[in-house]
């Protein structure tokens, strides 16, 4: 699948043979799925695929083969970034301007492309061959600046190299051909052949351990029932990696608990929360270990069918896990009566499009289920009713390699490693001011100096902690542990060293969240807007000291009255970089004016029309 | 006697509504004269404030250079400001031109070029552009991001009793008590 391209036409008999190709191929693409209304995603993602675009024509036409409302394709249509109604290039780049490809550059790449297309971002060449667009963190800010060639990975994409890209592409080279020399390890497999590197810097002994033997784990927990299946992962303490931290035999528990003859298991591989990457590493050189936890816990809960959603910026390892998963079940790990004790479980992959919030977990179901990635509201949690209103256990990518690991070496082994209040060990992705970036296998409870040091980071000012969503924390709180009681995290730490300004930071952060909201509830939707033109008017030197009362306060409106964990975490750049570094924004402030106007109202600027029209000068203020 | 406090008012870019209902409550107007001298306000057609006041209400957002002079005035001379109604809070019925042009605007209320409907007869094609007519700003803009205000009573218009309330607690220092009633708007 490719996100990407679409064959322009032009005479009259063209659109007349493509109107007609487009009502046979759209009629082909949902019978393929049995017109099954869930799998618009799928339906949506192939006419993309095959027309450059899903157009208002072609919206119709899906909304009568599925007997469904054109709203209901047009919703799906306009929510997600790689799906668009207007034509794009045949190539789309998507330059990521997430904080660290920032840090790191990716404006001198941007500048390149602007220069060597002859167009803006958001825009396509004349001819219709090349889309240029900016996308948010596509995983790979161990390599930045990084970009999407529709689903090709660049990576530490200089002012040059963008430059010859951009040459190439020009000339008509495919995607696929700008890989130059290969990544390590899988990357180099050939249904992946990226240039993305692993960066795997400290390999601990649960995920990154060696000789780990595929299958093991799911012939020990075959052997037991499910019921004390769920209980080795509750004695093992192990708890959700995804950054919410439940439990996981509890929330397995519950799914086996609640009514129904149809459950779930999901994987959350949309792991968008900026600068996390270590998902991708493990889809990439662990999937046997991920899908393995995903079979355990079909059979724990009792499911008959996993899916594994993966973002649509990891589109390029695909293929490469549809074959792992060919292969489980030529091995008998997966399909029917698996190794001979007579479970039925199989996985398939659902694709994301581009969306942030389908990370939260109900977001994620609604998407699966082909429609907008709206959260629901909660109760009833996933666990009673989730994916079709089944139950459904959704767990992150992570999650599920740890449950094998239990099941394979016992829960003791593993609740003995790491802290008290958190058992075994986490994935860091560590990006930034740092000699190492990468990803490192670390037991919880390691202090946040002791993981400066292993990533070689001097001078360090602050680290952003569980991405955006997480606390900017400074020097204070170099002696803290990692875990779940501290320093949590979902495993993103930006580094930010002295010489960087963390106002801009947490700007860039405002700017991801504003566009991200999905829409559906004002503090959100509004309360994010509010929240970034303040900051921006403080980092443009147009603060003054009321604000940072007015950016708390409307900080934890935001936090209280949102309706899903979006917006209920999106005021924390602000709020937490408030309490480590309120003398940043001190020192960025100025006195408030005397006679209680307003810093930002520019009645020059607001009077200029007017006055230019009226062919006179203001009498209240003249310039 | 001490001398009573002062309380201003005016009406920016609003429609009066939020006025009408100052007057709205009813017979207690005496008791708030027993309380308050009116300054600068359309109420008592005072043009200029007489001194310093202890509370400005202000209707309205602002729409021409004019508001904005009254406006800073206003906050110049009164301890305490507050935005009553929805067009002072949030720009209201008049920020509807937000996203238009001031030509866009104009052409469509003057020009007969554009104007299909009978309301205008205005064969010149003029724009009035008299000296004496304020000059619009490129929008309408709510009162707080012109000025520091200090409280807001929305509603449209701002209920009486919510007005009466916020007043009397001010003036006589008591927290203010505002049940459900008085600031639920649907």
């Amino acid at each position: 699948m490719s996100f990407g391209g679409p064959e322009v036409c032009h005479t009259k008999q063209e659109r007349l043979t493509m109107s007609e190709s487009l009502q046979s191929a759209i009629k082909e693409i949902c019978e393929v799925v049995g017109n099954d209304r869930t799998q618009m995603m799928e339906i949506v993602e192939q006419v993309q695929d095959r027309f450059g675009c899903v157009s208002s024509e072609a919206m119709d036409l899906i909304a009568q083969q599925m007997n469904c409302h054109r709203v209901e394709v047009m919703s799906v249509v306009s929510f997600y970034s790689f799906l668009s109604e207007k034509p794009k290039g045949t190539v789309v780049i998507r330059l990521c301007n997430d904080v660290i490809d920032l840090m790191k550059g990716a404006n001198h790449a941007a500048d390149a492309f602007r220069d060597e297309l002859g167009i803006e971002f958001g825009e396509t060449t004349p001819d219709g061959k090349i889309t240029l667009e900016w996308t948010p963190c596509i995983g790979m800010s161990d390599q930045a600046p990084a970009a999407l060639i529709n689903d090709e990975v660049v990576t530490y994409l200089g002012s040059d190299g963008a430059r010859n890209i951009a040459r190439q592409l020009k000339e008509g080279t495919a995607p696929s051909k700008l890989v130059g020399r290969l990544g390590d390890g899988n990357n180099a497999n050939d249904l992946v052949k990226s240039m993305v590197h692993n960066n795997i810097r400290n390999a601990g002994p649960v995920v990154f351990a060696e000789g780990i033997v595929k299958g093991d784990g799911l012939k020990k927990a075959l052997a037991m029932s499910p019921r004390e299946v769920i209980n080795d992962v509750k004695n093992s303490r192990l708890r959700g990696r995804g950054g919410a931290g439940f439990p996981t035999g509890m929330k397995w528990d519950f799914t086996r608990q609640a009514d129904g003859d149809k459950k779930y298991i999901f994987c959350n591989a949309d792991e968008g929360e900026p600068g996390t990457f270590k998902d991708r590493v493990i889809l990439t050189e662990k999937p046997d270990l991920m899908f393995e936890g995903m079979t355990i816990g079909g059979y724990a809960i009792g499911a008959d069918e996993g899916i594994l959603y993966l973002r649509g910026e990891y589109a390029y390892l695909r293929a490469f896990l549809d074959d792992v998963l060919a292969n489980r079940r030529d091995a008998g790990l997966l399909g029917k009566n698996i190794c001979g004790k007579g479970f039925d479980f199989d996985i398939r992959i659902v694709m994301g499009a581009g969306a942030y919030i389908c990370g939260e977990e109900t977001a994620l179901l609604s998407s699966a289920e082909g429609m907008r990635g709206d959260p629901k509201n909660r109760p009833p949690f996933p666990a009673q009713k989730g994916y079709r209103d089944c139950p459904t256990a959704v767990n992150n990518v992570e999650t599920f390699c740890k449950v094998t690991r239990i099941l394979e070496k016992g829960p003791g082994w593993f609740s003995e490693i790491g802290s008290e209040g958190s058992a075994g060990t986490k994935l860091l992705s560590i990006s930034g001011d740092c000699h190492k970036p990468g990803v490192y296998e670390v037991p919880f409870g390691i202090k946040l100096r002791e993981v400066m040091d292993l990533c070689g980071a001097e001078d360090v000012q602050a680290v952003q902690i569980g991405g955006p969503s997480g606390r900017l924390v400074g020097k204070d709180s170099m002696d803290d542990q990692i875990c779940y009681d501290h320093l949590a995290t979902g495993g993103s730490l930006m580094v930010f060293s002295r010489k960087r300004n963390l106002l801009k930071k947490v700007l860039n952060f405002m700017e991801f969240f504003e566009e991200e909201s999905c829409g559906y509830c004002t503090p959100c939707r509004v309360g994010n807007v509010l929240l970034r033109k303040k900051i921006e008017a403080i980092v443009n030197g147009e603060g003054e000291p009321a604000d940072l009362e007015y950016l708390q306060t409307l900080g934890e409106t935001v936090k209280t009255c949102s309706r899903c964990g979006l917006g209920q975490t999106s005021p924390n750049p602000v709020l937490t970089s408030l309490e480590s570094f309120r003398d940043v924004y001190e020192a960025a402030l100025k006195p408030a004016l005397k006679d209680g106007s307003q810093p930002e109202f520019d009645i020059r600027a607001a009077l200029r029309p007017a006055e230019a029209i009226a062919g006179r000068a203001s009498s209240h203020f003249a310039e | 006697m001490a001398e009573k406090p002062k309380v201003a008012t005016t009406s920016m870019a609003g429609c009066f509504g939020c006025h009408m209902s100052i007057l709205d409550i009813d017979e207690r107007i005496l008791k708030l004269i027993d309380l308050v001298d009116f300054d600068k306000s359309p109420i008592d057609d005072i043009k200029e404030f007489t001194g310093r006041c202890a509370v400005g209400l202000l209707e309205g957002g602002c729409c021409n250079d004019e508001n904005v002079k009254t406006l800073k005035d206003f906050r110049e001379h009164c301890d305490i400001l507050i935005a009553v109604g929805d067009c002072a809070t949030m720009g209201g019925i008049p920020a509807l031109r937000n996203n238009m042009s001031v030509k866009e605007c104009l052409d469509e209320a003057y020009s007969t070029d554009n104007r299909k409907g009978p309301a205008v007869h205005n064969p010149d094609n003029i724009i009035p552009n008299d000296p004496e007519l304020p000059l619009l700003l490129d929008k309408v803009y709510p009162v707080q991001h012109v000025v520091k205000i200090d409280y807001f009573l929305p509603g449209c218009p701002a209920p009486a009793d919510t007005i009466w309330q916020s007043l009397v607690a001010l003036l006589t220092d008591e927290p203010v008590e505002l049940p459900y009633e008085l600031i639920k708007y649907d």
